[in-house]
């Protein structure tokens, strides 16, 4: 074979790896949304439903409780996850602190990112244990805050990192302190770092691993701060085992729920990083 | 100047100074946060794995296959050979799809059509890994179990180590795909520019300058999804059949790490030796992920230097 038809060859072969992966996710996405629209459509009131009494063995009612539950986690959890995200990545910036310690705290949150979501479940249930509390919505909080942290914490340093030069020597040359600095490089970078905000609120949602025994996996309206609660993808897990085919059905319905709701995060992030690209240098309209 | 306005200035100068020393207590707290929050999540798995520790050795826990804490039998051995034949079968089946498709995204595909597949890859990484395990169930599964599995003459009803490793490869594919792409596109042009130059065709510049130039960054992305898999749990649970055994094939059903937590941790919870045992299971995890990021952080310095341009 000469060296054109190894060319040729392995050309084909890149070209048909890709399709292969834009294929298989092609069916994924559209497997959910097909199967779980149809499930969805055919009784569209599941979601405004709260859960009957027996609703794990007949499927009598909705799913109304993991909807309110995975807001009820995920909202307040991304609120105090970005603060701390946002504040560790200023840090990072070296302005406050030497090179090589912010080295150190990168290689952290680098280990931090890698955790499996399911040791930050396994950590803060052996937290409740220890204290002797039960699992609730509070915990499911906790969690997945934890584990939104380092995401956030890598897409907003991103951004800074990306924000140009200029801001900060200028900013700096006007006499501004390092905290307004600061906050000019925020907003330089403000596109980025709502993206990566809305990435995080996106993974929190999808995950199950963190909230499966720390949220309590209950099948009641969620009652209050430190009662048991549950979550779309738990109730997912849970109901897709299930021999009975209503309850599975509703694990398809809260699919197509929950890939709707991360593809459209996504959208949206996308769209609000256009938006704010005017506080960006060098971009005018 | 007068006296109040100067006074004024300097009160103004003052307050943003205390707001500027405000924000260093708190900052500096936000960059403690992220190494306190690892060393106490190591420290409390390390004080709660210390029971089980203090009564079996480790060699007898990891070569121990008998699993059974009813009877305080703790031989986390299926759990680990399932997550490493998980691990490598993933990476096997990932592995080369990836890196030809982060070929083509950097490499070949131009213009709109690449916007496209690589906006469309990103998307896909933040798909939940539930609705993976959710679609499985209904394409993978019957077709492992009706087709591929008689084929190759095992009768499996489709849940097994071979089922999770596909649906894990496809999960963790996007996500090498994009670090790859990265990697490949920090490049500087000179490069290929050069190896072109004296002659190389397309696929002779990507494969002995691009991909030994990128190798460092492409080598951590494989590491860095590899411990992706290893602690993968939703679709292990969901697709690998929960059997404490030492699979006899690959269509074999068996257990992985992770899906020894999700299976026992419920029921098991009041006794406080399984409890230890599988917080000793989450310890585990942390510490091969841990030894997985520093390995890829110490390859990727030395095929730097070794593939330096």
């Amino acid at each position: 074979m000469d060296r054109y038809a190894t060319q040729r060859l392995f050309e084909t072969l890149a070209r048909a790896a890709t399709a292969l992966v834009v294929g298989v996710m092609v069916l994924v996405v559209g497997v959910t949304i097909a199967r779980g629209g149809w499930a969805l459509l055919s009784e569209p009131s599941l979601v405004f439903t709260p859960p009957g009494s027996q609703y794990m063995l007949e499927g009598d009612g909705g799913f109304l409780h993991a909807v309110l539950g995975s807001l009820l986690i995920v909202g307040p959890a991304t609120v105090v996850s970005m603060v701390l995200a946002v504040s560790t990545a200023v840090y990072l910036q070296s302005d406050y602190s030497s090179d090589r310690f912010s080295d150190i705290v990168n290689m952290f949150l680098n280990v931090l990112w890698a955790t499996p979501p399911i040791v930050y479940g396994v950590f803060v249930l052996t937290v409740v244990i220890a204290i002797g509390a039960r699992t609730s919505l509070f915990f499911g909080i906790v969690a997945i805050a934890i584990f939104q942290y380092p995401i956030m914490t890598r897409y907003t340093d991103e951004a800074l990192r990306s924000a140009p030069e200029t801001v900060k020597t200028s900013t700096y040359g006007l006499g501004a302190t390092r905290f307004e600095t600061a906050r000019m490089t925020v907003r330089a970078a403000l596109p980025g770092v709502i993206a990566g905000i809305i990435m995080g609120f996106a993974r929190g949602i999808g995950d199950a691993a963190t909230v499966l025994f720390t949220a309590g996996r209950s099948t009641n309206m969620p009652g209050g701060l430190f009662e048991p609660a549950t979550t779309l993808p738990i109730l997912i897990f849970d109901n897709s085992m299930s021999f009975n085919e209503e309850v599975q059905a509703h694990a398809y319905a809260a699919s197509f729920v929950l890939i709707v709701a991360v593809l459209g995060l996504i959208i949206i992030s996308k769209l609000l990083a256009g938006r704010f690209a005017r506080y960006a240098p060098g971009v005018h309209r | 100047m007068s006296d109040s306005t100067l006074s004024n200035a300097s009160t103004r100068v003052s307050r943003r100074l205390r707001i500027d020393r405000l924000s260093q207590y708190w900052l500096q707290f936000a960059g403690y946060f992220a190494i306190g929050l690892f060393v106490l999540i190591v420290a409390t798995l390390v004080h709660r794995s210390l029971p089980l520790l203090a009564e079996y050795s480790l060699v007898q826990l990891i070569t121990s296959s008998n699993w059974d804490p009813a009877q305080n039998q703790f031989g986390f051995l299926p759990a680990i050979v399932g997550t490493i034949y998980v691990a490598v079968l993933s990476m096997l089946m990932g592995t080369p799809i990836a890196i030809l498709t982060a070929i083509y995204i950097a490499e070949y595909a131009e213009g709109r059509l690449k916007v496209l597949v690589s906006s469309f890859i990103d998307v896909l990484a933040a798909i939940p890994s539930v609705i993976f395990g959710l679609v499985a169930l209904f394409v993978v599964v019957p077709f492992v179990g009706n087709y591929l599995a008689p084929a190759v003459g095992s009768s499996a009803t489709g849940l097994g180590i071979f089922t999770v490793s596909l649906v894990m490869a496809i999960v963790v594919t996007p996500f090498m795909i994009s670090l790859s792409v990265e990697s490949l596109e920090a490049l500087p042009a000179e490069l290929r520019e050069s190896s072109l130059g004296v002659g190389a065709t397309k696929w002779e510049t990507i494969r002995s300058v691009l991909l030994r130039a990128a190798g460092p960054g492409i080598f951590s992305a494989v590491l860095l999804g590899f411990g992706r898999v290893f602690g993968a749990t939703i679709v292990p649970a969901m697709l690998i059949g929960g059997q404490n055994q030492l699979p006899d094939s690959l269509f074999a059903t068996g257990q992985t790490l992770p899906t020894l937590i999700v299976n026992d941790f419920g029921e098991l919870m009041s006794l406080p030796i399984t409890q230890s045992a599988l917080i000793f299971v989450g310890l585990m995890l942390v510490v091969v992920v841990w030894l997985f990021n520093f390995g890829a952080m110490i390859a990727q310095r030395r095929l730097r230097r070794r593939w330096q341009y």
